[in-house]
């Protein structure tokens, strides 16, 4: 069964693919993902913010206390030795390139124009193959108007886009008001690939304590039809490569996704919960449905449900349940 | 000539330098001031810098200094090359070993940056008193005065004692030189392998203790033999002067710097002659050139090789002029003729007058400087010499003090100020959390790096840790700097904290005509008005010129939160002149991206732009010829404190400590207490501010302040008369004391702001929960009004402590006798000992180990421990760092004594003594608070009666009296002492069982001295000497106190669970032998917010990272079992709690591979000691049955 798919420019020999998550830590993890058939290894994100704070901390750690007191002119070793920055991270992505005969990607998510471009350059010489923007941004100016956010992200995009040569996806949160036309404008800014979407972390609150609750929770498949709506839509008006992320679980779940028009398919919470060998099952449960559905190429259903080539474009695009479906179309009163 | 490195370091790491190159087996131990020595050996070995053999040293950290040196011992037997450092106590505690070396004739040479030893006080300063107790050991001392001798002579000692075989210990001054910052030519690889013969190392290697080749070294002789086979080593000893000699005459044929044994330097005929050693030496030479300048013909001898000395080198080396010699002696010898360098002196010349060898038969006089760092200044050289002079000088006398009491002092001119125009002298005045010291570091690299001028930096600490102020002294000239003592008329000054122009005399620093810049929240329009009269008085009486900035505005506006540092170094370069501004500022900068480039650009970028937003903002103000500030500067302490404050604590706090004469001290280290409470330094931003009605009285607040600055009170409404407007209180909520006010008060002036209190607040506000019933606000606005509130709340009636619910509030509501201690903010340890005094402080004694806290504890000018109404309070004293649970039992033995005398005598006495009193006074029940007051009532009572009695036992009995009340002995120290040095002493306590109380506030590290391993120190965490992360689990101290079977044991966290906590401390003082508590002591060194200090110990428990147990072997007499668990079985995830502190991140950042199975380890480490745990609370025996309290 032919399940190759291009996405990012990069040849691959089916569209299923580790999402960003702490899966690509272990080398050993690594190993079984590819033997599992992932077409691709997403790395998890690297946050410049989380960078910073840990740098920032470091360093107000080690240095407040230095240089106050006779007996104890430092509290640590010298911090010379130690790098604080994403070593660990360059490090990681250098291990995977040469373990791998697949390709790798990088995830990154800045919070300044400086941070995403050297960050961005970092992970290009690293070794990777390509590199997934994770647009990772909560507007919480009343403010700020949704045109700024907008804007913010293209001009990333188009500064990340021309300093590097490797292929750019951006990953996008679903919080977006004119979703195609922004996925649009990336495109002109030169971006290689959409991903629909991320997940934040969603806090709980503690209605005991007065606290809110960092919670970080795993996918399930219901959150699969957000995602195929937006990828319908999405497609329909734009040529770049998409892919889905968040909610695929199973073999129709990522059929699903091509025909909506995903050219890649990125599973975490699934292998989280059943191990990386889980990939395997889902291209096996994907050949058999297309064997039993008599398709020869995923190409043949990729987009096929999309916006535009979907039987109904009104179901995607209707914001309201209609109770009586069939009363009339159009066209043939 | 080749050309060699020009590095700026300090004296320590001169040393070290050479030291590391030179060995093999390096066996440390912490203490200041030579820690640094060790550091760096472990540092550059830890990052696999190897010697000039080609091999990375191997560096360990031992238990003691005693440890240390008999590893070095060992290894040295054993054919290595080994080195270790040390100072004061430490040395003294390698004295033994050291006379082994030596009268095994061992090649071996330490370093030992000088220190003074602890008698009437422990100082951590600097003087030969340490070195001059091991002039009998059979070590060559070799004294360096500056830094570039330090590692010149470094080199010289390992040579020489290859080939001599005795062995060295190389000195230089504490502080003044190891600490002294300074620009020098670093000796090469091969100039060390040039003067490091293989032939001598082979010899060496050949002497070794090996199974190849066996002998036996450390018989034991009999009176037969012995004293021969000492006389054997004689030639050794003779031959030594002249192998140095040799050593240095190599080391000048190298790199060109010619030492002597002793160097003469002066006038070629000088009739008077200074002899002296270490770094004032150096300052004296600038005072005897400055004398030969002025038409005098004086000179000075510097003593290089103090042991074994050289008599015909010595007076080979004075001018035949010699008529008068003073010899200066760093060190107290009472009792003695006079101090060492002047007997061998006097010694040698009579000597060398009857062998022949010298017509010289000086007058010679002998005087004591510079102890514990005292100043050593060219005006006291002068005054010396002026001595000299008289027809009859003093025999003996002091140097830089004023003696009213035996007038011994040599007076000079505290004027006279010998330094050349061409030197740069600058001044700077910082806070430790502002970064000052490390810029003016940077400053000197920048300057000794990028030009050819020498720079010298020298810095003076506080002896607080909370809102410590640092007075950085640099010089810049173009020849070598010899004036090793403070900068006093400097060109630049900088005051970088506002608020300090209120408490020290900053421009008494600055020469005519210098300039001043001063961190200041004000324009430069405003700026004047905020002046006091003194500081607008000097401006215009020196005619200064006075720049301003705003640079907390400007760290703040760049991300630098509140680290003003690089602002302020850029205002030093931008109007200093020293070098041209954008040079300079290029320096700044490549410095910025040499510290930070590896760690991220992003701090890298702040840095930056702090730098380029600096000089837009500095600001020269134009300063007017008229003073017109309406305010002076206020008192240091109010005149209500006593006399003893207000005479000489407050000439102390001012920083004028040195002025004090003799007779204005105790004669024996006895000092007043509670004077903390006198020193109100102001150093909190924010303070907390309580919202009475909010607020559910739970007192959970006072308990976790570290410094005791936040308390409750219950009282009667009556009492409110009176109380200032903004006094704030509300009904109590208690059942008890039904009817009374409660009010919860921060004492402004002494908090530190480290807002443990508001994290530890459960009190929200239902509608808005970011707001609590304590939040923190600006302290500035509320000064004023607290000060006058707190005053008021300290005279509301404390709690009758009869009648006090001993449960954690209540508790809160007892007067702490621990106050306003020097901790830093946010410290772990001393909310224990604040809830001990809270406790039992009335009937305390306290025997307190060397570290943090017998710092905090009595570092003066002024210290916490303090007393209640009734005049009763802890009884405190520090003895040694090692020995303090001996030093503790041995209060308990006095004190069972007295008692027991006290009993005995009461007995005797008991036919005129009302019976129920006698038999109340032995048998009264003082197990609660209530039957404790009863017999003090009692006590009274008797003491009362005796006073109509007129016989010698009725005197003895009143005398012995307050005995009859128990007393409550507490062993008090850190983890550094419990774990390591002192875990021996503390073994054998434990196993007497008599009744003391022992509290280890752990930390994991030795915290004073900086963060070094312990074997209390956790597996993953970084620390020095555990560079990488530490390997093995920390030592389990409580199970080891267990073992005993009769020994009480806790293991504690307030900030997890504040009851149990007190349920501990309870437990130990009720049980009747020994008791052990091991308390989790947030620390600074564990590289966080201390804010979070509790929400870190909750972790800790939940994570099992720090179980809570209480083994009460009162328990296992009922069949019971004595553990019993605190804490539940571990849940959530320890990597989250480790992660949150730097000691761990370090360690991942480095090998997250390695760090991932440490924390692995870690992990299981927990399960099985939970599960160990879990066994000895179902009684499962793990010590002999039938093991009791055995107290008295």
């Amino acid at each position: 069964m032919d399940l190759t798919t291009e996405y990012l420019g990069l040849k691959l020999d089916s569209p299923l693919m580790p999402g960003a998550s702490p899966l690509a830590d272990s080398l050993d993890m690594v190993r079984r993902l590819e033997d599992a058939g992932a077409s691709a290894i997403v790395m998890r994100s690297i946050f410049e913010e989380q960078i910073t704070r840990e740098t920032t901390g470091n360093i107000y750690a080690i240095e407040t206390p230095a240089e106050s007191f006779a007996e104890a002119i430092s509290y640590f070793p010298k911090a010379s030795e130690f790098s604080l920055g994403p070593d660990e991270y360059l490090d990681q992505l250098r291990c995977i390139t040469e373990a791998v005969a697949i390709p790798v990607i990088g995830s990154l998510n800045g919070i300044t124009a400086r941070g995403w471009l050297e960050y961005a350059m970092r992970i290009q010489e690293a070794g990777a193959d390509a590199l997934e923007l994770n647009v990772y941004y909560l507007p919480t100016d009343a403010a700020e108007a949704s045109e700024a956010v907008e804007r913010r992200t293209i001009d990333i995009v188009r500064l990340v886009k021309g300093a590097l040569r490797i292929p750019v996806a951006v990953k996008l949160s679903p919080f977006f008001s004119a979703l195609p036309h922004l996925v649009r404008q990336l495109e002109c800014a030169g971006a290689d690939g959409i991903i629909l979407f991320n997940r934040f972390y969603q806090p709980d609150i503690d209605a005991e304590n007065l606290e809110a609750e960092p919670r970080l929770h795993l996918s399930d498949p219901s959150e699969l039809l957000l995602r195929l709506r937006w990828l319908a839509i999405v497609a329909a008006g734009v040529n770049v490569p998409l892919a889905i992320s968040g909610g695929v679980h199973s073999g129709l779940d990522a059929i699903k996704s091509v025909m909506a028009g995903a050219s890649a398919v990125q599973v975490v919470s699934a292998l989280l919960k059943k191990g990386p060998e889980h990939l395997r099952t889902i291209r096996l449960e994907m050949e058999r449905w297309m064997h039993e559905h008599e398709y020869e190429s995923l190409k043949q259903m990729c987009g096929n449900m999309s916006l535009a080539h979907c039987p109904d474009p009104n179901a995607f695009s209707r914001a309201n349940y209609m109770r009586i479906l069939q009363s009339w179309r159009v066209g043939l009163s | 000539m080749t050309a060699r490195p020009k590095v700026i370091v300090d004296g320590n790491e001169a040393a070290a330098s050479v030291a590391h190159r030179a060995s093999e087996v390096i066996a440390i131990y912490p203490i200041t001031p030579s820690s640094t020595m060790g550091e760096l050996a472990d540092e550059w070995s830890a990052a696999g810098s190897r010697n000039i053999w080609g091999t990375v040293p191997e560096v360990v950290e031992m238990q003691s200094e005693a440890g240390a040196a008999g590893t070095v011992h060992g290894a040295l037997q054993a054919g290595a090359l080994s080195t270790t450092f040390t100072a004061s106590q430490g040395l003294l505690l390698m004295i033994p070993n050291m006379y082994k070396i030596a009268g095994e004739l061992t090649a071996f040479c330490m370093h030992v940056s000088a220190r003074t030893l602890a008698t009437h006080a422990l100082s951590i300063f600097g003087d030969h008193s340490d070195v001059m107790a091991c002039r009998q050991t059979g070590f060559a001392l070799l004294a360096s005065g500056s830094v570039q001798e330090a590692h010149d002579l470094a080199a010289v000692a390992h040579s020489a004692t290859l080939r001599a075989r005795v062995p060295f210990l190389h000195f230089f001054d504490g502080f003044r030189t190891s600490h002294e910052v300074a620009k020098i030519e670093k000796l090469t690889d091969d100039d060390l392998r040039s003067l490091l013969d293989d032939q001598l190392i082979a010899a060496h290697r050949r002497r070794a203790l090996t199974p190849d080749h066996p002998v036996l070294r450390g018989s034991a002789q009999n009176p037969d033999v012995f004293f021969q086979a000492r006389e054997a080593v004689n030639p050794y000893y003779l031959a030594c002067p002249e192998i140095v000699q040799d050593a240095m005459d190599a080391l000048a044929a190298r790199v060109g710097r010619q030492y002597r044994l002793f160097d003469y330097v002066g006038h070629p005929e000088a009739e008077r002659v200074l002899v002296m050693m270490g770094s004032g030496a150096e300052v004296a030479h600038d005072a005897v050139d400055w004398l030969n300048a002025r038409g005098h013909k004086v000179g000075l001898l510097k003593v290089r090789l103090y042991r074994p000395f050289a008599v015909d080198a010595f007076v080979r080396a004075l001018p035949a002029s010699t008529r008068r010699i003073a010899v200066l002696d760093r060190t107290k010898e009472p009792g003695a003729v006079g101090e060492p360098l002047y007997l061998d002196v006097v010694s040698a010349l009579r000597e060398a007058r009857e062998e022949g060898l010298s017509e010289l038969d000086p007058l010679i006089i002998g005087g004591r400087y510079g102890l514990s760092s005292k100043e050593f200044t060219p005006a006291m050289t002068v005054g010396v010499f002026d001595e000299l002079s008289k027809p009859r000088p003093r025999r003996h006398f002091t140097l830089g003090i004023v003696d009213d009491v035996t007038r011994l002092s040599v007076d000079y001119d505290r004027e006279l100020d010998i330094e050349g125009d061409d030197v740069v002298r600058a001044v700077f005045f910082g806070l430790g959390a502002d970064g000052t010291v490390g810029a003016n570091k940077n400053s000197i690299k920048i300057i000794g790096e990028e030009t050819d001028n020498y720079a010298q930096g020298y810095f003076v600490y506080d002896s607080k840790k909370s809102g410590a102020v640092t007075i950085s002294h640099l010089r810049f000239g173009p020849r070598p700097l010899r004036s090793s003592y403070l900068v006093k008329q400097a060109g630049f000054v900088g005051c970088h904290q506002f608020t300090f122009l209120d408490k020290f005399d900053v421009l008494e620093y600055a020469a005519p005509g210098a300039v001043f810049l001063l961190n200041a929240p004000y324009s430069k329009e405003a700026v004047w008005d905020h002046l006091p009269r003194e500081v607008q008085k000097a401006l215009i009486d020196k005619r200064i010129r006075f720049y301003v900035i705003d640079a907390l505005a400007v760290a703040n506006a760049t991300g630098m939160k509140g680290r003003i540092n690089t602002v302020m170094q850029t205002c030093f370069f931008a109007i200093s002149g020293v070098l041209p501004k954008d040079e300079a500022i290029t320096a700044i900068k490549k410095g910025v991206q040499k510290t930070y480039g590896k760690k991220g650009t992003a701090v890298v970028q702040k840095n930056f732009e702090a730098i380029d937003q600096t000089l837009a903002n500095l600001h020269e103000v134009p300063v007017p010829t008229q003073v017109t500030s309406r305010f002076s500067l206020p008192p240091i302490v109010p005149d209500t404190a006593p006399d003893f404050v207000r005479k000489v604590t407050a000439v102390m706090m001012a920083g004028k400590g040195d002025l004090l004469p003799v007779s204005a001290f105790p004669v024996d280290g006895t000092f007043p207490i509670g004077t903390t409470r006198w020193e109100k330094r102001n150093i909190a931003a924010e303070i907390p501010v309580w919202d009475e009605v909010l607020c559910i009285q739970c007192n959970k607040c006072a308990m976790v302040c570290p410094h005791a600055t936040i308390r409750a009170k219950v009282y009667d409404g009556a009492h409110l008369a009176g109380a200032p407007p903004t006094f704030k209180a509300t009904d109590y909520r208690g059942t008890e004391w039904k009817g009374s006010r409660y009010t919860i008060q921060v004492a402004a002036e002494d908090c530190t702001g480290c807002s443990l209190c508001v994290m530890v607040c459960p009190s929200k506000d239902k509608s808005n929960p970011r707001h609590k019933a304590i939040d923190m606000h600006p302290q500035l606005p509320l000064r004023e009004a607290e000060r006058a509130n707190y005053e008021f709340f300290l005279g509301l009636p404390e709690a009758d402590r009869s009648k006090v619910r001993l449960d954690v509030k209540g508790t809160q509501f007892l007067q702490p006798l621990f106050e306003y201690s020097g901790a830093c903010a946010g410290c772990g340890e001393t909310p224990y000992i604040k809830l001990m005094t809270q406790l039992f402080g009335d009937r305390a004694l306290i025997a307190n180990a060397t570290g943090c806290t017998s710092i905090y504890g009595g570092n003066l000018p002024t210290t916490p421990y303090c007393r209640d109404a009734s005049g009763r309070g802890p009884a405190w004293a520090n003895s040694l760092f090692e020995d303090n649970a001996e030093f503790g039992l041995g209060f308990r033995l006095a004190a069972d004594k007295h008692e027991q005398q006290a009993r005995e005598l009461l007995e005797r006495l008991s036919p005129r003594l009302p019976g129920q009193l006698v038999a109340d006074l032995i048998a009264g029940d003082q197990s609660t608070e209530p039957g404790i007051g009863a017999q003090r009532a009692r006590v009274a009572e008797l003491k009362r009666l005796l006073r109509t009695f007129s016989d010698a036992e009725s005197g003895r009995l009143a005398l012995l009296a307050d005995y009859l009340v128990k007393k409550s002995v507490w062993i008090v120290g850190g983890d550094g002492w419990a774990y390591d040095i002192g875990y021996g002493g503390l073994d054998h306590v434990l196993a007497l069982g008599r009744k003391v109380n022992i509290l280890v506030v752990d930390t994991e590290v030795y915290s004073n001295t900086g963060g070094q391993a312990s074997k209390s120190t956790p597996i993953g965490a970084t620390a020095k000497f555990a560079v990488a992360g530490k390997a093995r689990p920390k030592k389990d101290l409580g199970m080891l106190a267990m073992s005993y079977g009769n020994v009480y044991v806790a293991r504690v966290a307030f900030g997890a669970k504040d009851a149990q906590t007190l349920k501990a401390f309870q437990e130990a003082d009720s049980y009747p032998g020994t008791s052990l508590i091991i308390a989790y002591s947030q620390c600074i060194a564990h590289g966080y917010d201390m804010a979070f200090g509790v929400e870190q110990q909750k972790l800790a428990v939940e994570t099992g990272y720090w179980p809570l147990y209480r083994f009460d072997p009162r328990r296992a007499v009922d069949g019971g079992s004595a553990f019993k668990l605190d804490s539940s079985p571990p849940k959530g995830d320890l990597a989250a709690y480790m992660r949150n502190e730097t000691r761990f991140r370090m360690t991942e950042n480095q090998n997250p591979d390695r760090y991932r199975e440490l924390v692995k380890s870690a992990k299981n480490d927990i399960q099985e000691r939970f599960r160990l745990y879990e066994k000895l609370e179902k009684g499962v025996p793990i010590t002999p049955s039938g093991a009791a309290p055995a107290g008295k």
